[in-house]
């Protein structure tokens, strides 16, 4: 009975972890449209435009990435299921 | 009828396989797929490289010398825009790095698995890089100046300076790690629903499988690949050349 109760939470605490996907999608889109807006107004340092884009994306990406880790331990690892 | 067949297998994400254990001094040691493959790649790039710096001449080079050439500058450059000229001596760190994550993440097209999808991996490159900062710190401003730097610019700023010291190892090393075993679990649980809708329909063979993944493995191992080491480095190169001032 407390396996199934550990085993659910762990469930909707891995979706709940997800929620943290809105903020790098809210981020890297705003960081597309200045890198489009920049684009529009010098288009010949396209390149050079969209290297920084790239590289500044993947950085913001990264606490959505860690609500992934956490949502990946939770699902696959069963950490509290020891703790019972 | 196809019915019947409920597809119940749910798929699971594991690690690493351990190749085998043995003891040493009381202590388990695990040799995982980790470590086999990467002493493959290690091997393969040291013969690769042998064999392109063979028998290298200063007036007529061969074809493979100027490849090596072509590499070795590439790199220079890239770290004498982000360190600075007098910081040129950190190429070999930063270039042995970048072969080792972007090899370890591309051997997945291969079908063995990423290296770098194993935390133990990106979390040592993000140590190595952490006691790199803070001796350089401490080279350039002594003991003393080390500590009190992190008093800066109120002492009771110091709890927070040393929260964000660790938060780069740890940020750097999640970074990649989530990234590349973000890409894995998403291919796995891929091919396992394509096959379940082969299996499905009532055709044995997961036909299903064929084409979409490699699609998708073009972002996820290539691109997801070289962007996280290239990050990797440059946010390497940023912080050890902001440490020298």
């Amino acid at each position: 009975m407390e396996k199934a109760i550990v085993l659910a939470a762990s469930a909707i605490g891995a979706g709940l972890a997800m929620i943290a996907g809105i903020g790098p999608g809210i981020g890297q889109g705003f960081a597309a449209g200045k890198a489009c807006e920049a684009v529009g107004r010098q288009p010949e340092s396209a390149g050079a435009i969209t290297r920084t884009m790239f590289i500044g994306c993947a950085v913001a990406e990264s606490t959505g990435i860690y609500g992934f880790v956490v949502a990946l331990i939770l699902m696959f690892i069963n950490p509290f299921i020891g703790k019972l | 009828m196809a019915s019947e067949q409920v597809v119940s297998a749910v798929p699971s994400v594991t690690g690493p396989k351990i190749v085998f254990d043995f003891e040493v001094f009381g202590l388990k040691i695990n040799i995982t797929e980790t470590i086999v493959i990467g002493w493959f790649l290690i091997i393969v790039l040291t013969i690769v490289i042998l064999f392109l710096t063979h028998n290298m001449s200063k007036l007529k080079p061969k074809k493979k010398q100027v490849v090596a050439e072509f590499l070795v500058s590439t790199f220079k450059n890239i770290v004498k825009e982000s360190m600075g000229e007098k910081n040129l001596h950190y190429t070999p760190y930063m270039m042995t790095i970048f072969m080792f994550s972007i090899f370890g993440s591309l051997v997945s097209l291969i079908g063995l698995r990423s290296v770098t999808a194993d935390f133990n991996t990106t979390v040592t490159w993000a140590l190595m890089t952490f006691f790199t900062i803070q001796f350089c710190k401490i080279k350039t401003n002594g003991f003393l100046g080390y500590v009190k730097g992190f008093g800066e610019p109120f002492i009771v700023m110091a709890p927070l300076n040393i929260i964000s010291e660790f938060a780069t190892p740890i940020s750097m090393s999640f970074r990649h790690f989530g990234n590349i075993a973000g890409g894995m679990v998403i291919t796995q649980l891929l091919y396992f629903t394509l096959g379940s809708i082969s299996k499905l329909i009532g055709i044995s063979i997961p036909i299903f499988t064929v084409g979409l993944p490699a699609i998708l493995s073009v972002y996820f191992d290539l691109f997801t690949g070289f962007m996280q080491a290239y990050i990797f480095i440059m946010l390497s190169m940023a912080f050890i050349g902001m440490a020298k001032e």
